[in-house]
């Protein structure tokens, strides 16, 4: 078995962790898994591993400089402490903050109690997500067609968005 | 507005009364985690941001006709033996005792309802219900998280719905916990399979005052892990079925120790009110082990019924804080454990020795309305091997 992160070395670290039922898995050789601290066994999850893999990759392994505009939350503020600045932070760290949702919760979108005022929205932001997701996968596919009207759909809910919320 | 003596005075309702599955789920209990849009959470906002907070949401709590009465107070305005004691009670957090400015509770009288500000969300709200009631628990803090949201500018997307501090509590921002005493599991070693079998589906196991802290008096909670994804009844419905099912664990542990190794039993209730009734000084940890024996002997008919009550209380009374408050003034570690002891003399003064309380219930269901043969005989000395090494091995312990 090959390496997850390096793609290169034989695997000899297996991970698995269940959440919620099911079963991630990552298979490490010793290397990657070192630099992982993954051996550490004191406050290891795999969360932050997934974290990891997420965003620090691509970014070379230089430091994550990121920040939020709004209240100058740092990112690596956030690995530190695991708390973020404000609630915007949870737009300028998306990307990251995605993968580690993803394994510390059940799914990845709201769906208990909505505040009254937001409870008109709700519903044209749902379909606006669904419709956005249903436009990547024609794309991958090629089905341009579908896409195409795929577009105009997302184009004319963004637009009933607007008068809702007006 | 309620005087702090009144808290410490009046046990809260859910220390008072017995709800379903009682004598195995002494709370229940929801938090919701809320903040206002447009402020930083409080662990990175400035101190004029956390006054802001506090000014805007302090006022909206106490209208509210939930909190008539109240107890309400700046956590700066209160003593850390104060706020200890709070803590001891489980209506504000270990890491609230310790915030700085900006920071307040308000709870109602019966200690039932209690809101932090200013913790690690600007709102920490939650509910405490005695026994198994977690849907109940729930409705009454939804209750007041929805008067609240009329006055408040909550921070909330459709995506992530409520935004929190920690992204661990994203989603509903809620936490539901029940507060399990599992002494036959405990001793019958199935605990760790139990809590092995809990984290496996998503549910957390943790010891008497939350994260990191010890099952002291072989009490956990059992809370739900994910609040995203999910709808808060489910989470509870989820949560509450779970519960149910190590409360039928420990029923059965229960009933096995009884008849198959009887003799350990006698002889760990025996242990814990001998010591408990004569001991002159001992340690929080020590005492809260031996009430969990007492309080597993009130279940299996050592004891009469009506000792529940008194040994419940004492779980609260004998703790570091609550005693200081007693004394009226700040006590060192031998101190407490001095008057600790005094108070477990005291109150268990009335309790009479174990084995004598009759119902054999259990043995002979018939007999219930007899109260003449209901007197169980004493047990003669127990020569197991198992029940002796774990006596001494308890000895070892403390």
């Amino acid at each position: 078995m090959i390496c997850d992160v390096c793609q290169d070395k034989h695997a000899t670290v297996y991970l698995t962790q269940i959440v919620d039922g099911q079963m991630k898995k990552v298979n490490l050789c010793e290397g990657c898994a070192k630099e992982k601290g993954v051996t550490d066994p004191t406050g290891f999850a795999l969360a932050d591993l997934l974290l990891g893999l997420g965003s620090d990759e691509k970014v070379g392994g230089a430091v994550d400089e990121r920040f939020c505009e709004v209240c100058d939350f740092t990112h690596s503020e956030f690995k530190k402490t695991g708390r973020l600045g404000c609630s915007a932070c949870y737009h300028a760290f998306g990307d990251g903050l995605d993968s580690l949702i993803r394994a510390m919760h059940k799914g990845i979108r709201h769906v208990g109690k909505v505040p009254t005022r937001y409870r008109a929205t709700k519903h044209f932001t749902d379909q606006i997500t669904d419709l956005k997701h249903r436009l990547k996968i024609a794309i991958t596919d090629e089905n341009f067609e579908s896409a195409a009207q795929l577009r105009d759909e997302i184009k004319s809910a963004e637009a009933e968005f607007v008068r809702a919320k007006a | 507005m309620m005087q702090f003596n009144t808290i410490l005075k009046n046990p809260a309702e859910w220390m008072l009364s017995t709800g379903p599955c009682g004598e195995i789920v002494i709370s229940s209990r929801v938090r919701l985690a809320r903040n206002l849009a447009g402020l930083s959470f409080p662990g990175w906002a400035d101190e004029e941001d956390r006054m802001l907070v506090l000014n805007s949401v302090k006022p909206a709590i106490e209208e509210l006709s939930e909190m008539r009465g109240a107890f309400s107070s700046d956590l700066r305005d209160l003593s850390a033996i104060k706020k200890q004691v709070l803590v001891e009670r489980h209506l504000i957090s270990r890491e609230q005792a310790a915030k700085g400015p900006g920071s307040a509770a308000v709870m109602n009288r019966k200690q039932t309802l209690c809101v932090m500000i200013n913790e690690e969300d600007h709102l920490r709200m939650q509910s405490i219900k005695a026994g198994l009631n977690l849907s109940s628990a729930l409705k009454m803090v939804d209750k007041v998280d929805t008067k609240l949201e009329e006055c408040l500018d909550y921070a909330f997307d459709n995506q992530h719905g409520y935004l929190t501090a920690c992204p661990t509590n994203l989603g509903t921002g809620m936490r539901a916990s029940a507060m399990l005493h599992l002494p036959a599991l405990v001793l019958s070693e199935q605990i760790n399979q139990v809590i092995g079998a809990v984290n496996k589906i998503g549910l957390a196991v943790r010891g008497l005052y939350g994260e990191g802290t010890e099952a002291l008096g072989n009490i956990f909670q059992v809370s739900n892990q994910h609040t995203l994804g999910e709808h808060e009844t489910e989470i509870v419905a989820r949560l509450e079925k779970v519960v149910r099912q190590i409360v039928e664990h420990e029923q059965n542990a229960r009933e096995s120790l009884f008849e198959e190794r009887r003799p350990m039993l006698d002889d760990q209730v025996g242990r814990a009110y001998a010591i408990l009734r004569h001991a002159h000084i001992i340690s929080t940890k020590e005492a809260l082990n031996l009430l969990s024996m007492l309080r597993a002997g009130v279940e299996l008919d050592y004891f009469s019924p009506d000792a529940r009550g008194v040994i419940d209380i004492l779980f609260m009374e004998i703790q570091p804080a609550h005693l200081q408050i007693r004394a009226g003034r700040k006590l060192g570690a031998e101190e407490r454990d001095i008057l600790r002891a005094e108070i477990m003399r005291d109150q268990l003064k009335t309790l009479s020795e174990p084995g004598r309380f009759p119902p054999s219930d259990r043995e002979d269901p018939g007999s219930d309305t007899t109260t003449g043969g209901r007197v169980k005989p004493p047990e003669p000395p127990a020569e197991n091997p198992e029940s002796d090494r774990r006596g001494k091995g308890k000895d070892n312990d403390e």
